[in-house]
């Protein structure tokens, strides 16, 4: 069963899987956990240079820009205005101009300012941005967001980094069902079933992070966390059995012996 | 006015020496940046790439350099 292609914002992917390039020990495991989980799309945080120490290697040495889609985000940012400051930045270093968006409400649960993502999401459509906002799984928000012209919406499972899973699928259902652009689960996932579930729910793709470069071992997780979009993106296609209440035999009822 | 302040600049939130008015381009090769790796505000305006070979950077000035890290 051939998968279609997975188009944002004009682009076309293969992979359903968006991966983060945090918390990595150095960037040659950043490198070979990228190229196990097959993501083609790879998010970068926006950051001052070190001035002190200027023989430092750059990510993007580990990550061609040619062969992966970067995708900076604003993480850290608490207010619209920081937000904006940081993709013009981003874009300015010439890798596009596909952000994540995330404006931050709250330190200690990372969920995102509603009212700030919209504003800042406004202004970065009309700059000619392609904007995939970090977002509350709040249908109505996803529609607005969507209203304004983002690329895809990018509801949350679970708090980042918790690794909790998804905590509501109904209302991702409801986000799926109402989206006419992609949705793609962000941040929340721990291991490879939570990500076949976004899959096997109907999102068209799952970004995650912590999930891999804080497991065990990175590189294995990778590899599974492939394998569990692929396994959950084919399941959604194949189109899953109703549940039942009550078992329905597998074998034949007839010509029982005796 | 002092020396001290009138040939520094802010770089990054701290204050860097610069002897004289510079091109962004010379700020960039001394710090050993390259120019497809960074991005350049200067007092809040962002410097274009086209641009650096014709910014200079004056004593004052804000200037923050960003690059890409790892982040998710």
């Amino acid at each position: 069963m051939q998968d279609t292609s997975f188009e944002l914002g004009g682009m076309k992917f293969k992979s359903r899987l968006i991966v983060g390039t945090g918390k990595y020990r150095d960037f040659a495991e950043t490198k070979a956990a990228v190229e196990e989980s097959g993501a083609e799309i790879v998010t970068v945080a926006v950051r001052r240079v070190n001035i002190t120490d200027r023989g430092k290697e750059n990510l993007l040495d580990y990550l061609d820009p040619k062969r992966y889609q970067i995708l900076p985000n604003t993480a850290g940012c608490f207010t619209a205005d920081e937000a904006i400051r940081t993709c013009r930045l981003a874009r300015e270093v010439g890798v596009g101009e596909l952000v994540k968006l995330e404006v931050i409400g709250d330190k200690q649960t990372l969920f995102p300012d509603v009212a700030a993502t919209l504003e800042a999401a406004r202004v970065l459509v009309k700059e000619g941005f392609k904007v995939m906002p970090y977002v509350t799984d709040d249908p109505v928000t996803c529609l607005r967001l969507q209203e304004i012209g983002c690329v895809a919406v990018m509801p949350l499972a679970a708090p980042i980094g918790s690794g909790l899973g998804i905590r509501n699928p109904f209302n991702l259902a409801i986000i799926i069902e109402q989206a006419k652009v992609p949705v793609i689960v962000d941040a929340g996932v721990g291991t490879a079933s939570d990500a076949a579930e976004a899959m096997e729910l109907g999102c068209d793709g799952v970004l995650m992070n912590t999930a891999i470069a804080g497991a065990k071992d990175p590189i294995a997780m990778a590899r599974a966390m492939k394998l569990a979009v692929e396994a959950g993106r084919l399941a959604y296609r194949a189109g899953r059995i109703e549940r039942k209440l009550y078992a329905t035999a597998s074998s034949p009822l007839t010509g029982l012996i005796g | 006015m002092p020396d001290s302040i009138a040939t520094s600049i802010t770089l990054n939130g701290d204050p860097y020496p610069l002897s004289a008015d510079t091109p962004l381009i010379a700020l960039l090769e001394r710090l050993n940046m390259r120019r497809g790796r960074v991005a350049v505000e200067i007092n809040r305006e962002i410097v274009p790439k086209a641009n650096y070979d014709a910014t200079i950077v004056r004593a004052g000035d804000h200037v923050e350099i960003i690059n890409f890290v790892g982040g998710g």
